[in-house]
């Protein structure tokens, strides 16, 4: 089976500088694959990288087995991969509904349509009303994203990166700054709204990364070090020198 | 369907007055451009009326760039122009060759102008938004401004290009001489290019025009290309600024390079951000008001320009959303009930505030006048000044200085007032 998300000997360099070294990745089909790493490892470039964020030096990048590297976002994004953002990149001045509407409008096929009424499409409704209802933020629908609250805001990041149904979901510490008890919620979230597609996911929370993932990958400087399962991650020693120390518990 | 459940019969019916109040709005705008020509139906009342007309749906096409896509052009009057020019070519091209197309079809052909030139710098132009888009839009319109005068034979030079709007074939006997028949030609263009731009705000392209505004990188994330977007915007933005040209170009029967020079275009934005650009109606606003100074202030006071630019810069740091943002402000607290916690504050604030307003008004006067060795009286609402007496100078500064302290003392009463009216707004859930 082809894999879902699979990285060739990537580098990616600015000007002198290699982030990423030599990156070899390899997502199976309906995975839930976590990315680690200490800070300035490279996770979020990894993230960029394949979501045509910025293009790699060298290399290569595969989504269900056709090369994306190179593509633009809204390219690779039309192809079924779906990004959420560390820092939450809402649109804020549109109304909660109309954030999520705008990322189903594209997958609905509707493209730069300028001759239909965008509220009476039933089906962009039927979806938009499913996601907020997901995201528990049906009862906000009618608020600007900007005044939401910062676990809203990450639940609406989550959600407008799901509503166009991509096949390949990417968040980007999606808990990043909640409390216990949010996270909590944010993980079952995921872990529902996820169901049947392929996940990557970056997360400094070890407690949700174990919790989450079928697989992890661990990044230093720029290079997967180790990557298996949970328990294999747990049990290989690189990783505990380099990497998870006190932290694994 | 899926609303079925949480949507409860009092949602529903709010829901179904607000279309019908909705489409009461849009009948009492019709029904105010077909009943206004008739009521002031004086010359130069109809002369207002078909400028403010062409302004509205000038500003409105500027608002598809600033407001809904977020794109701020120094240069959108080239598209105006362009249109107004091709509208007269077209009419001579029509009563010479004897095309049986009657006057009312003219806009279209300057729409079509203003799209054309849209569709052929447009794609560079929007590569990018912000800084680079206003930087390109400023040199379009002075490239374009500059050729005008140079390429004499398409643009006429200084002087422009002259057309016979009754030399068109008539419709319903119509020959649109009169300016009244002018004036509903451009009130039926008005009606047809307003809704026009307000479904366009409804589409999913108008919502994702939204969404390429507010944050251009996540919709590249969600399956659109940006560039396409603005792209998209403006042609028609260009479509309509041309109407706007067509119709200028039959009301004065002339096309020249003043129509698309950066006076043009500054006062469009003049009129798009007075007015608001956050709101569809905002533009509107702006545009009534800007025409309406233009003619009046012209006819008063040879420093016209200042006055404009005092109320621009006013705006902008006081009321960045402009009039309609101004307006919008209330809703919560009408809904909620407690206007009436501010408005002894604002009737108590427009004394000082008005005081004010005289003094800058007198200080200016006097000062041009003096500066321009003229003696003649100053007639502000009816009170003669001298313009080189002491004692205007007095009054002058008194105005100024004891409006401004009075003015600061109530204006911050009013901000409190407002504060205790927002919160309780807030309490009763009318304002988020």
């Amino acid at each position: 089976m082809t894999a879902a998300i699979e990285i060739n000997a990537v580098q990616k360099r600015f000007g002198n500088v290699g982030i990423i070294h030599d990156l070899n990745l390899r997502v199976a089909q309906g995975e839930r694959h976590a990315i680690i790493g200490p800070n300035g490892a490279g996770k979020s470039t990894t993230f960029n990288l394949i979501s045509g964020h910025i293009k790699p030096t060298s290399g290569e990048i595969r989504l269900n087995g056709d090369v994306i590297s190179g593509l633009r976002p809204f390219e690779i994004n039309r192809r079924g991969l779906s990004r959420s953002f560390q820092v939450t990149n809402v649109f804020a001045r549109m109304t909660v509904w109309e954030n999520v509407r705008c990322a189903v409008l594209w997958a609905t096929g509707h493209r730069y349509a300028f001759w239909k009424n965008v509220d009476n499409l039933p089906e962009v409704k039927r979806r938009t009303a499913q996601i907020l209802d997901d995201i528990h933020l049906s009862h906000r629908r009618d608020v600007p994203a900007g005044l939401l609250t910062y676990a809203e805001q990450r639940e609406l990041e989550i959600g407008i990166t799901i509503a166009g149904g991509a096949s390949v979901v990417m968040l980007d510490e999606p808990t990043a700054g909640m409390s216990h008890a949010e996270t909590e919620r944010a993980v079952t979230l995921i872990r529902r709204l996820t169901e049947g597609r392929t996940l990557v996911i970056v997360e400094h929370d070890m407690s949700v990364v174990f919790g989450l993932a079928d697989r992890i990958s661990v990044l230093v400087y720029g290079n997967i070090i180790a990557s298996g399962t949970p328990q294999e991650i747990r049990a290989n020693p690189k990783v505990r020198e380099a990497y998870l120390g006190e932290e694994a518990h | 369907m899926i609303n079925a459940a949480t949507t409860t019969p009092d949602m529903l019916k709010a829901r179904s007055g607000g279309a019908a109040r909705f489409y009461a709005i849009w009948l009492i705008a019709a029904i105010g451009l077909v009943v206004l020509p008739l009521v002031f139906s004086s010359g130069g009342s109809l002369t207002s009326f078909s400028l403010i007309g062409i302004a509205i749906i000038f500003a409105l096409s500027y608002n598809i760039l600033l407001g809904q896509t977020g794109l701020l052009s120094f240069g959108h009057a080239v598209h105006y122009g362009l249109g107004g020019f091709l509208a007269v070519h077209m009419m001579n091209a029509v009563a010479s060759h004897d095309w049986p197309i009657p006057l009312p079809f003219i806009p279209l052909f300057g729409g079509i102008g203003g799209l054309a030139f849209a569709i052929l710098v447009g794609w560079v132009m929007t590569k990018r938004a912000g800084t680079v888009f206003a930087m390109i839009s400023l040199g379009i319109g002075e490239l374009v401004a500059s050729s005008s005068l140079i390429l004499r034979s398409v643009f006429g030079g200084e002087s422009g290009i002259t057309t016979d709007r009754t030399a068109l074939p008539h419709m319903f006997g119509w020959s649109f001489g009169p300016q009244i028949q002018v004036t509903y030609l451009i009130a039926f263009w008005v009606m047809i290019s307003a809704i026009a731009m307000y479904a366009l705000t409804r589409t999913p392209l108008g919502r994702i025009c939204n969404a390429v505004r507010d944050n251009p990188e996540r919709v590249e994330f969600i399956g659109y290309d940006p560039h396409v977007v603005r792209y998209l915007a403006y042609g028609f933005a260009g479509f309509f600024a041309g109407i706007a040209g067509g119709l200028t170009a039959i009301n004065f029967e002339i096309a020249n390079s003043a129509y698309l020079g950066a006076t043009q275009s500054g006062l469009v934005l003049f009129a798009a951000f007075i007015g608001g650009t956050a709101y569809f109606f905002g533009p509107i606003l702006g545009a009534i008001l800007v025409t309406y100074l233009q003619l009046g202030l012209t006819n008063i006071t040879t420093v016209w320009q200042l006055y404009f630019g005092l109320i621009f810069i006013g705006i902008v740091m006081f009321a960045p959303g402009g009039i309609a943002g101004l307006l919008m402000m209330h809703r919560p607290l009408v809904r909620a009930g407690t206007l009436r916690m501010v408005i002894a504050s604002y009737l108590a604030a427009a004394i000082p505030t008005l005081a004010l307003a005289l003094g800058v008004i007198l200080t200016i006067e006097t000062v041009a006048h003096t500066s321009a060795g003229d003696s003649n009286t100053i007639d502000l609402f009816g009170i003669s000044f001298d313009p080189l007496a002491p004692v205007t100078w007095a009054a002058a500064a008194v105005l100024l200085l004891g409006g401004y302290v009075v003015a600061r003392m109530t204006w911050r009463r009013t901000a409190e007032a407002w504060d205790r009216a927002a919160t309780v707004a807030r309490d009763r859930g009318y304002l988020a």
